[in-house]
């Protein structure tokens, strides 16, 4: 079954109550905080939440992630420590700019499944582009470590980076968009956009949500439970496209039981991309839980 | 002691009061004498009028005497003014013993009831909730005798069986004139309907409308007719506008409730009976408002129409009936200002008495033709029994309400429940006090699933609907583990033998209740 990846929300772990809340939602993806939504003097507490409900509490069903502190931060090793031990999927790092970066963590990563018996490779890493350096290296990044399995982009901190102005319409980004998109479709990473900070603008994220389906992006992060449902509607298939990809996987067993070697559909030939294409398009809907048959 | 249906324990009798042990719903009643009333034949005041020098004039002309009973609706909610002007004028009297019968749960304040009770102007209550510091006071033991709690169909049943016998009936109105006729539509303080009033002024010995704003001769429209009415009282104020119904309720933006009133509305299109000319009663409230606006929306999709909608109105209902969603509202109460300026407004929006609403002896009670009915509840159990007057320590929080009724006439009934509130777990073993029979409940939705009960007679019906969605089924005692798994085992609240509180069902029998909570 394909892993959806439409949203990702996140739960700070200071907050109890919206952490037992969360499973509730139909996000793909958890993100369990210990980076900007805790205060630094609740980063140990927030460590120990956390621990605890992924390890002990671990939603079903879900895709469940830990942030850990920057890269440069004094949490960061002990957030690792916390993370890697509580089992989740995967490991979100914020502000990756190089690739050695990434084979630092992937080590320090290593070091701590084997001291606690951890199966070596487990634990993935999503990396988080959020400057200009993230944006150039964007490939060599998701190259670094087999562990990394997607990259996402953090439009605040990227336009910081850049002195541009954040703009809901988000010209300021369409660069770092494509630049991401290219180096994780090169790496055979997925790639997952920016958040959509107006949770009272459900046009605007529409809008949003479409155009980065659209320009190829597996998910998006979202702010709030609220914007969960019209990101995943958005990024599941479409009645119109699971159709056609029925349709195309149709006409392929029928030239395959017919020992036909080129299959057309509708008059054009189907090639190995519509294929995979179709067969993407049926995977993704299963695992969002559309009846295809 | 005797165990009734829902397995409850409870004694012979509690003072004077006899329990009669409840043994299911849908139960005949054993009664073939005709309905009781108080109402006594009088005199019209020719050409005169009826109003009264003061509310104190009225009361000593109305005769109240000691250990009498006085009732009250509880259409001006928070903002009620005249109950406690009346309490007041009683104990100024030197009233003593009297039995509080009003329409709902009331929580006045300044004066509070609990003072009234702790003076002995008041020693009985009979009412659908109690709360605040009276609902801490009667759990307390500060009562001798016990509080007596019944739904809304059940109120008017029990005073046509002479179990609740009003002498004085106090009907606040916004607007009335000189001969009686009232109304809650019009005036600085409108309440919309009152339909909770009519049953008693329609059986009380005596009947003093109470108002703010005396209006020329006839009062149009007419609530409740002059037919029925003693006196008018003349006050300086009924009440706060701004507590009897201040704007229109608006749409929660918590993600936890939108997720539960989506669910609600999905469960409910997903539903063979979704059809033109189905009907709903969603009621108010932060998840049914949400699930009213999910459903409107839905069925706008498909084009179909609902026949018509019950009980408490609010905006979002009006909206829809603005639409052409809903032909007609059957409004035993207005929510909010917007419903309650609409029955004014609409020929097509009713203001209808609480009796034809909820009352399942009247031969033939609007909710008995209800097809999708929503409840709240403070706590569901495995067995699918409902609480919805008391909290996680016990102390008390809400009334019956309509919850008992719906469950039992709507031909689907839903309970909408976040699984969590706070660190209290909602869905538990056992109820702490059961209001509304399991055996009456169709499903319970929750943010993490939903729970079909198998023993519903539609369980199959439903099941088959539901299964066609890609809704998440679950059993209720994986709800109830999940809810516990999340917040622990609370420890049980513990009581002494005293009971302060009986909670009657529908036909008058004793479905549970409640002890006093040891401190």
């Amino acid at each position: 079954m394909a892993n959806l990846k439409r949203t990702s929300l996140y739960a700070p772990g200071t907050n109890p109550s919206f952490m037992a809340t969360v499973p509730f939602f139909n996000e793909d993806c958890i993100v369990y905080d210990l980076e900007d939504a805790v205060a630094i003097s609740e980063k140990d507490a927030a460590r120990f939440m956390v621990y605890n409900t992924v390890r002990y509490h671990r939603p079903k069903d879900k895709y469940v992630l830990i942030r850990v502190n920057g890269l440069d931060s004094e949490f960061l090793d002990d957030d690792l420590e916390c993370a890697v031990r509580a089992r989740p999927d995967a490991i979100r790092l914020p502000k990756v700019e190089f690739p050695e970066q990434v084979k630092k963590v992937d080590e320090r990563i290593t070091e701590i499944e084997k001291a606690a018996g951890i199966e070596v490779g487990k634990t993935k890493l999503w990396c988080n582009c959020e400057s200009y350096w993230g944006a150039l290296n964007c490939q060599a990044i998701c190259e670094a470590s087999p562990r990394v399995e997607a990259m996402a982009i953090g439009a605040e901190d990227y336009t910081a980076s850049m002195r541009a102005t954040r703009t809901k319409e988000g010209k300021e980004i369409e660069y770092v968009r494509n630049m991401v998109l290219m180096g994780c479709r090169a790496a055979g990473v997925e790639a997952l956009d920016v958040v959509f900070s107006d949770i009272n603008d459900t046009e605007g994220l529409i809008r949003d949500t479409q155009y980065s389906k659209t320009l190829g992006f597996d998910g998006k992060t979202v702010v709030n439970p609220r914007q969960i449902d019209t990101v995943n509607s958005i990024f599941a298939p479409s009645a119109k496209e699971i159709k056609y990809a029925k349709r195309v996987m149709a006409a392929i067993e029928d030239g395959r039981r017919r020992g036909v070697g080129a299959v057309t559909l509708d008059g054009s030939m189907i090639d190995k991309p519509m294929e995979r294409r179709a067969e993407t398009t049926l995977a993704q809907a299963k695992a969002a839980g559309i009846k295809i048959d | 002691m005797v165990k009734n249906a829902v397995g409850r324990e409870l004694p012979e009798k509690i003072g004077n009061y006899v329990v009669k042990p409840y043994k299911g719903p849908g139960a005949e009643l054993d009664w073939d004498k005709p309905a009781c009333t108080n109402r006594v034949p009088r005199l019209s005041p020719a050409g005169g009028s009826k109003v009264a020098a003061s509310l104190k004039d009225a009361i000593i002309k109305s005769g109240l005497k000691d250990g009498q009973t006085i009732s009250f609706h509880h259409c001006f909610r928070e903002g009620d003014h005249i109950i406690g002007q009346v309490l007041t004028i009683c104990r100024e009297l030197g009233l003593k013993g009297l039995t509080f019968a009003p329409s709902a749960v009331v929580n006045v304040k300044n004066p509070s009831v609990i003072d009234f009770v702790k003076d002995g102007t008041i020693t009985n209550i009979q009412a659908s909730g109690i709360r605040g510091s009276l609902g801490d006071g009667v759990l307390e033991g500060c009562m001798e005798n016990p509080v007596i709690l019944r739904s809304h169909g059940a109120r008017p049943r029990a005073i046509e069986m002479g179990e609740l016998s009003i002498d004085v009936a106090f009907i606040g109105a916004s607007a009335a004139d000189d001969y009686g006729n009232c109304t809650g539509q019009i005036g600085p303080n409108a309440c919309g309907s009152l339909g909770y009033a009519m049953i008693d002024a329609y059986t009380a010995k005596h009947v003093i409308v109470v108002t703010d704003n005396l209006v020329e001769y006839p009062c149009c429209p007419a609530s409740i007719s002059q037919m029925y009415v003693d006196q008018v009282a003349v006050v300086e104020d009924i009440g706060d506008p701004a507590k009897i119904g201040a704007g229109a309720a608006r749409m929660t933006k918590n993600p936890r409730d939108l997720n539960i009133a989506a669910k609600c509305a999905e469960v409910i299109t997903a539903s063979r009976r979704f059809k033109d000319g189905f009907s709903f009663q969603t009621g108010v409230g932060a998840i049914p408002i949400a699930a009213t606006i999910y459903l409107s929306e839905k069925m706008e999709e498909q084009g179909i129409k609902a026949s018509f909608t019950l009980g408490g109105t609010t905006s979002n209902m009006v909206d829809m009936f603005r639409k052409g969603q809903i032909r007609v509202i059957e409004s035993s109460q207005s929510f909010d200002a917007v419903a309650a300026r609409a029955i004014i407004e609409e020929p097509n929006i009713v203001e209808i008495d609480n009796a034809l609403y909820a009352d399942p002896y009247t031969k033939g009670s609007i909710l008995s033709k209800l097809d999708f009915g929503l409840l709240a509840a403070l706590e569901v159990d495995t067995d699918f029994n409902v609480n919805i007057l008391t909290g996680s320590s016990g102390e008390m929080m809400a009334g019956m309400g309509g919850g008992p009724d719906v469950a039992a006439d709507a031909a689907v009934s839903i309970v909408v429940v976040p699984i969590v509130r706070g660190r209290t777990p909602s869905i538990t073993k056992r109820v702490f006090t059961c209001c509304t029979p399991g055996d009456t409940i169709a499903m319970v939705i929750t943010e993490a699933g939903i729970a079909l009960n198998p023993k519903y007679p539609l369980y199959e019906e439903l099941k088959e609907d539901l299964e066609k969605t890609n809704l998440k089924l679950v059993t209720i005692e994986e709800l109830q583990q999940l809810a516990e798994s999340l917040c622990g085992t609370p420890k049980p609240i513990e009581t002494t033998d005293k009971v302060c509180v009986v909670v009657e069902y529908r036909d008058g029998t004793v479905i549970d209740v409640i002890r006093q909570i040891k401190k």
